[in-house]
């Protein structure tokens, strides 16, 4: 298990790194940055200056390296837009987005493995039929158009819920939290939802199919055949079979979800990184978009990682050691 | 060996399993007539795809949809149970009947200890505490020979060997003490060398236990050394059945006199066939009358109009019209 830990750390270093280095390229094939930063009346030897003290007169690895080091100390420069340390921008930015991830995962776990366990029992039914069509319009439809609906009904024509923002937010520490105020939690409902429909759906099927295949196996026939209830047998035997796959994409889908969450931070102004990262795109905010990449990069490996970990708790094939088969 | 006299424990009457499908129904086991009585062995042989597995499961209620028992009545110490709700036909699962599929490598669920599989068994059965219950799985264990039973008991499936799983999968089945265990073809998925060890092991529990047993097989020898009783299948009905050493020694059926032929270790005093022509058909072409007519050697007209059900042949019983002599054909 440690050489696996260890194999697997390994690969995350790589990952970062190719990240990084796109990170980085950013800012030597997205514009120039001198002349972002000099006034159009700038002189040649104006230019030559702030090229040095960049240190852009350094070889290409040089300044790799630099930008590697800076990054590993958090320090990512300044926003060309804000005039403030990215950082400290994606610092305040990050427990909005995540707080809105992590709702949307929730959902989708606490929806989608429940309608994924019933549409498999129940295969024949014509609520696992209207489930299972309705799921695909889920997925087919943009989802900033399930954004926009949700925002006329609910909070245009009925008036229940907030259209926009994260409500009053709590301060604890570096965190902001919005899930201490009732304007909080109701600001959060409906980004969460329209973010969650994606993974409610994948996670439904998944569970699904997953859960009709291992309701073929032998030992789910034998399980029958000892006698054990439905219940046992279903929820016990089979469900845990399935979940293995479903802990993978759910946590792949986690690290989706972090990434989408900027098309619904977008429509319903939420003061995520999403936000801020399309923003820094339109303002051509290098600094911000490349420290926005390495951190999203970041997440995902993480994310992996946690997944990889997962398994060993879920699988003992995979946790104990082979002592020989025993024998006759 | 001899015939047990005693009330049968299991008692199939004309039990029928049909397929329906688009193309029209397909009836796979038809007209099956068999008991078991209480501790006796049954061997069931006869080619793939006779209907032996689709017999067990209707046996123990659990034929997969579409398939279903369209007619015909099993009965267990004189109850019927083909009729049963799925709930009350759970609680005769494990209970009452065991089993044993065709695969026990993948038998067990992989992802539980071989000790959790037990004692849930055992506790849904039975009015036990899970101290109790792990006590009697440790004493299960101990009892199919699975050393160290203690401390394997906590072990997961894929910590065993195939014939050591196989022989968790035997502890499964007779968790719930059951009067009857289905075992369907226990060893085909096993190791040769290890196949005699875990059939004797079956039956030597078996024995201990008073437990019935139907023993799928389409392996002669293993009958000739376990069953009491056998059974030939073919082509979804019983082409002969009666005890062992008669259908052995003096097959009554064409078919079965074809089948030991084949068998190279009894082949001495019976008389020797070659291999039998041709293929079992297909469930959407069983010919008219005697399904086996197109393969028998002995095939005479009534063979092709009309169908032969058990009638009395010697020491056994066999669906073939040589016997029916004078006699009208009995059903039993
Ligand atoms: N689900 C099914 N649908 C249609 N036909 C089936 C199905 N299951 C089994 N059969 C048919 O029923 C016949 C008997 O099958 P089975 O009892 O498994 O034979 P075996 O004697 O080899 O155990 C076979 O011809 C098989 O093709
Ligand atoms: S009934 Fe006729 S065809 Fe069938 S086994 Fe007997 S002799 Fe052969
Ligand atoms: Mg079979």
């Amino acid at each position: 298990m440690l050489a696996f830990v260890i194999r697997r750390l390994l690969q995350s270093v790589l990952v970062m790194l190719a990240v990084a280095f796109i990170a980085f390229s950013l800012f030597n094939f997205v514009g120039d940055p001198v002349s972002l930063m000099l006034p159009p009346e700038a002189t040649q030897q104006d230019r030559e200056e702030v090229r040095k003290t960049l240190g852009l007169d350094q070889p290409f690895y040089v300044q790799f390296k630099v930008f590697i080091t800076n990054a590993l100390q958090g320090n990512f420069g300044i926003s060309l837009r804000l005039g403030r340390p990215v950082s400290a921008l994606l610092a305040e930015r990050l427990p909005a987005t995540l707080e809105l991830a992590f709702a949307a995962a929730l959902i989708g776990l606490f929806i989608g493995i429940p309608m994924g366990v019933y549409t498999a029992l129940k295969r024949e039914s014509w609520i696992s039929r209207a489930l299972l069509t309705t799921s695909l319009i889920g997925v087919s439809l943009p989802n900033f158009l399930i954004g926009i609906f949700l925002i006329l009904i609910f909070a245009v024509w009925l008036g229940w819920l907030p259209s926009f923002g994260r409500g009053d937010v709590t301060q604890i520490g570096f965190w902001t939290t919005g899930l201490l105020t009732v304007t909080g939690i109701k600001a959060l409902v409906l980004p969460s939802i329209t973010l969650s429909f994606y993974p409610v759906t994948l996670i439904m099927r998944l569970v699904r199919s997953e859960m009709l295949e291992v309701l073929r196996t032998d030992y789910i026939k034998f399980a029958r055949a000892r006698g054990l209830t439905n219940r046992s047998v279903h929820f016990g035997h089979a469900l845990k079979n399935t979940l293995v796959p479903v802990i993978t994409i759910t946590g792949l889908q986690l690290g989706g979800v972090i990434a989408f969450a900027i098309v619904t931070e977008t429509v319903f102004q939420w003061p995520g990184m999403g936000l801020l990262f399309i923003q820094a795109v339109q303002f051509a905010d290098i600094p911000v978009m490349a420290a926005y990449l390495c951190l999203i990069g970041f997440i995902f490996v993480v994310i992996n990682l946690i997944v990889d970990m997962l398994y060993f708790v879920v699988d003992p094939r995979l946790r104990v050691e082979r002592p020989g088969g025993g024998g006759h | 060996m001899s015939t047990p006299q005693s009330a049968p424990l299991l008692e199939v009457r004309h039990l029928r399993v049909e397929f329906p499908t688009r193309r029209g129904v397909l009836t796979a086991v038809d007209d099956i007539n068999l008991t078991i009585a209480p501790g006796e062995v049954l061997g069931v042989v006869g080619e793939s795809g006779a209907g032996k597995s689709l017999t067990g499961a209707a046996i123990i209620g659990l034929l997969e949809p579409p398939g279903r028992i369209a007619a015909g009545e099993i009965l267990l110490n004189g109850r019927r149970i083909d009729n049963l709700s799925y709930e009350e036909m759970r609680k005769v699962r494990g209970r009452e009947i065991g089993a044993i599929f065709q695969d026990p490598l993948t038998s067990l669920n992989p992802l539980y200890s071989i000790g959790r599989q037990i004692i849930e068994t055992i506790m849904t059965h039975l009015p036990v505490t899970e101290s109790e219950a792990r006590d009697r799985a440790i004493a299960l264990l101990n009892e199919v020979g699975i050393p160290a039973a203690e401390k394997r008991i906590d072990h997961y499936p894929h910590q065993f060997s195939g014939g050591m799983r196989q022989r968790v999968v035997i502890s499964l089945a007779l968790a719930a003490q059951p009067k009857l265990i289905i075992a369907d073809e226990p060893t085909t998925a096993l190791d040769v060398s290890i196949q005699a060890q875990i059939i004797s092991l079956l039956k030597k529990l078996c024995r201990e236990h008073g437990t019935a047993v139907m023993l799928v097989t389409h392996d002669m020898g293993v009958i000739a050394e376990t069953a009491d009783r056998v059974a030939v299948m073919y082509s979804g009905r019983i082409a002969e059945i009666g005890p062992v050493h008669d259908v052995i020694h003096n097959p009554q059926h064409p078919y079965t006199v074809g089948l030991m032929g084949s068998i190279p270790s009894i082949g001495q005093d019976v008389e020797r066939l070659p291999q039998i022509e041709g293929a079992m058909p297909r469930l959407n072409a069983i010919p008219q009358g005697c399904a086996f007519n197109p393969r028998c050697t002995k095939v005479f007209d009534r063979c092709r109009t009309e169908r032969p059900d058990l009638m009395d042949a010697g020491a056994t019983r066999a669906s073939c019209w040589l016997h029916a002599k004078n006699k009208e054909a009995v059903h039993g």
